[in-house]
């Protein structure tokens, strides 16, 4: 027991908080504040009024406690709904407009925007806190037709896309924290590829909490139009806060008929400390919709940080023969608790969907799986394939299942497998007699565990998320 | 090589090994017998360095250095090898990926290059031909799904592949035939050198058929009780181990 028993944990690597005059909404939430919000955005009037819907809805709603997770009431009252970083002007922002500090922020993540459009091609709209600050590559990908911009912009610039999309996959009344984003959403991230058009580089949008008791609420948006394409990556990270902080968030993704979205992510909001102090509560709504025949939407996940993670990356195959797929990864170390998965509904005909999931609990946290694969009448020849994997680190944490499975047309076919191991001291012990010290050996049993999930993801984030996975289980054994 | 000097060890306070005195030169090889509870499995254990042992006197030296002093990997990376009675399955991590990872560790102990794929993949293909191993076989998960003969036979391909100075096998004959018996022996006796030992610990004999000894020793409670040459193995395998029992307790 010698090994196991001591449990240290690594600190939070991105734990920094910057020092940037912010713009902040008094605590509480009413619908002052929602028109607050709105008007500092300088939204057109349909954007309040459906805000003020969303929000009387919210006021009608109720927590959601049926996930496997447990934390103090949350006091909705007692937090900020709106953090702005104090900018001198309304207009658009190019690269050189940012303030030194928040490059800085940048900076430390990795991620400086003009390192990023030198060297790696990547478009970034990196949103700090609420406000998206900077977008990069936009003008070359106009070239094209596609629209890369926060939604702030896409408000006021594409009004009928957003009109048309917004709330079309998540309705504001889908659940609690997708109403409340509705009502309170600060920015986030639109993306509309048109026809025919293959996005030539990744887009990516990289999220950091920065202000004091702030919720952050970002809500992104994609449309792939017919025959289109385009791979969307999500990075996260807070700094460190000995409080709670409340991150909801809502993404929608639509794709027409033959078009391909890839939306991966690389959560590594602050976990907390090793005892249970802070962390951010991630309660996020994604969905998307293959509405059209023969789209696909892959989901791919790696969740390494958060307090607690209440997310289920869905798909909705309406389109004959759209193709849906859920790839995770998720790790909860110390306190850390996840109840992640993902739900696809089957109402196309042909439609085949496939779920891999990877749990690995360390520490004394909780980690589980919880997913619905609903085929209606309507969906003849559906597919769906499920793998879901736990894994044990030490023996005081614990791995949870929750497989849902509604079929209603009897020509379907249906396969789930899980399997559940566990990295214990003899393994340990094995590896150490082979040469491999237990850090190293937990990483490689980790890596290999994970493949299948980490082969999903784009090349430059797939280094990361396993030098995030290796960090984030760090010390999880003496 | 290795000195073994009036070792102590317990488990949960219970001592199983009350005093081993035991030598072994480069170029040896020992077999220890013993009746079971006799402390055989102990003995590899508290070698190579498991942490459920408590060590409560004595001493262990390898190559001059102490040995009980070293963690576990070091004395991997020392030439410390144990081929394991029940090895473990690791799921997702193939033998291939793993002896790589295992071989760069001891390479990087040693201050030496890590092996390149193409170098690695020429040693393993030479050692899995030795062990009769299909190279296929090395791609699948470690050990898992693999019969109790496959597991060991994969043992002595993973020391044929880091090369230790001292080998210690426990009870490795254990749960097989005898194709594999035959299989397994042969591959410790091509890896047998003047510059390299081995402990080859057992219940029976019939290892002895195909490993030769240099010396045998009989553990019986905790100490060994009887040492001689590989006849007195098949004395043991003639008259069981009574009449040594008597002998000790007598």
């Amino acid at each position: 027991m010698a090994i196991l028993d001591e449990v240290v944990s690594r600190d939070y690597q991105y734990g920094f908080v910057s020092d940037i005059e912010q713009e902040i909404a008094p605590k509480g939430l009413s619908e002052d504040v929602v028109r607050m919000i709105s008007a500092k955005k300088n939204e057109p009037e349909w954007m309040l009024e459906w805000r003020l819907k969303a929000f009387r809805l919210w006021l009608t709603m109720r927590e959601p406690k049926w996930p496997n997770v447990h934390y103090p009431e949350i006091d909705f009252k007692n937090m900020s709904y709106y953090a702005a970083p104090k900018v001198n002007t309304d207009a658009p922002l190019s690269l050189d407009d940012i303030d030194p500090e928040i490059r800085k922020t940048f900076d430390k993540l990795g991620i400086s925007l003009i390192e990023q459009q030198r060297l790696s091609g990547i478009a970034v709209d990196a949103v700090f806190d609420s406000v998206s600050v900077a977008t990069t590559f936009k003008a070359k990908l106009a070239e094209k037709g596609i629209i890369f911009c926060s939604m702030s912009e896409a408000i006021k610039e594409h009004p009928e896309l957003i009109q048309k999309y917004i709330g079309s996959v998540v309705p504001v009344s889908d659940n609690f924290y997708s109403a409340l984003n509705s009502a309170v959403f600060s920015d986030g991230s639109f993306c509309f590829i048109p026809k025919g058009v293959r996005c030539p580089m990744e887009l990516s949008t990289y999220f950091r909490i920065n202000a004091k008791d702030t919720g952050q609420f970002e809500r992104t948006l994609i449309v792939a139009e017919e025959g289109s394409y385009v791979s969307y990556l999500e990075g996260c990270t807070a700094p460190m806060r000995d409080e709670h902080q409340l991150h909801a968030a809502v993404v929608e993704i639509v794709a027409h008929a033959n078009a391909e979205v890839k939306y991966s992510t690389v959560q590594n909001w602050y976990p907390g400390d090793k005892d249970g102090k802070g962390g951010i509560y991630n309660f996020v709504t994604k969905r998307g919709i293959c509405l059209g025949n023969n789209s696909k939407i892959s989901w791919t996940q790696v969740e390494t940080g958060s307090a607690i993670t209440w997310k289920y990356p869905s798909v909705i195959l309406k389109g004959d023969n759209s193709i849906g797929e859920f790839y995770s990864v998720a790790v909860t170390n110390n306190y850390q608790q996840a109840d992640t998965g993902t739900k696809m509904m089957h109402i196309g005909k042909n439609t085949k969907s496939r779920i891999v999931s990877k749990g690995i609990s360390a520490g004394k946290s909780h980690n589980s799986y919880r997913g619905l694969v609903k085929i209606n009448k309507t969906a003849s020849n559906a597919r769906n394939f499920s793998q879901c994997d736990s894994l044990l680190i030490g023996d005081r944490c614990g791995a949870h299942t929750f497989p849902y499975l509604e079929v209603s047309n009897s020509s379907s076919m249906v396969e789930h497998e899980a399997t559940t191991s566990k990295i214990g001291e003899d393994i340990l012990f094995y590896c150490n007699q082979r040469g491999i010290p237990t850090e190293e050996a937990i990483a490689l049993i980790v890596n290999g565990y994970c493949k299948e999930v980490m082969n999903q993801l784009p090349m430059e984030f797939a280094v990361e998320a396993q030098r995030l996975l290796a960090v984030s289980l760090e010390g999880s054994v003496g | 090589m290795l000195i073994i000097n009036n070792l102590h060890a317990s488990v949960e306070g219970k001592e199983i090994l009350k005093g081993i005195n035991l030598t072994v030169n480069a170029g040896e090889v020992h077999a220890i017998m013993g009746p079971n509870g006799s402390g055989k499995s102990t003995l590899a254990s508290v070698l190579a360095g498991r942490a459920d042992y408590e060590i409560t006197g004595g001493e262990v030296l390898f190559d001059g250095k102490d040995l009980l002093d070293m963690s576990p990997e070091e004395r991997s990376h020392e030439g410390v090898f144990l081929a394991f009675q029940y090895p473990v399955e690791i799921p997702g991590v193939s033998t291939a990926n793993f002896l790589k990872t295992a071989l760069n560790e001891v390479r990087k102990h040693r201050g030496e290059e890590q092996l390149d794929a193409m170098d690695f993949l020429k040693l393993m293909k030479e050692k899995a031909k030795l062990m009769e191993i299909d190279m296929t076989f090395l791609q699948r998960s470690l050990n898992e799904g693999f019969s109790g003969g496959e597991k060991k036979r994969n043992e002595i391909f993973q020391m044929a592949m880091l090369d230790p100075k001292l080998s210690i096998l426990d009870e490795t004959d254990s749960g097989l035939d005898i194709d594999a018996l035959k299989i397994v022996s042969n591959g410790v006796n091509t890896l047998r050198s003047k510059d390299n030992a081995s402990i080859v610990i057992t219940h029976y004999q019939r290892l002895l058929d195909y490993i030769i000894p240099d010396f045998v020793h009989v553990l019986y409670n905790g100490r060994i009780v009887k040492s001689g040459g590989k006849e007195l193995a098949l004395e043991l395998e003639a008259r069981g181990y009574d009449w040594v029992k008597e002998e000790a307790n007598g």
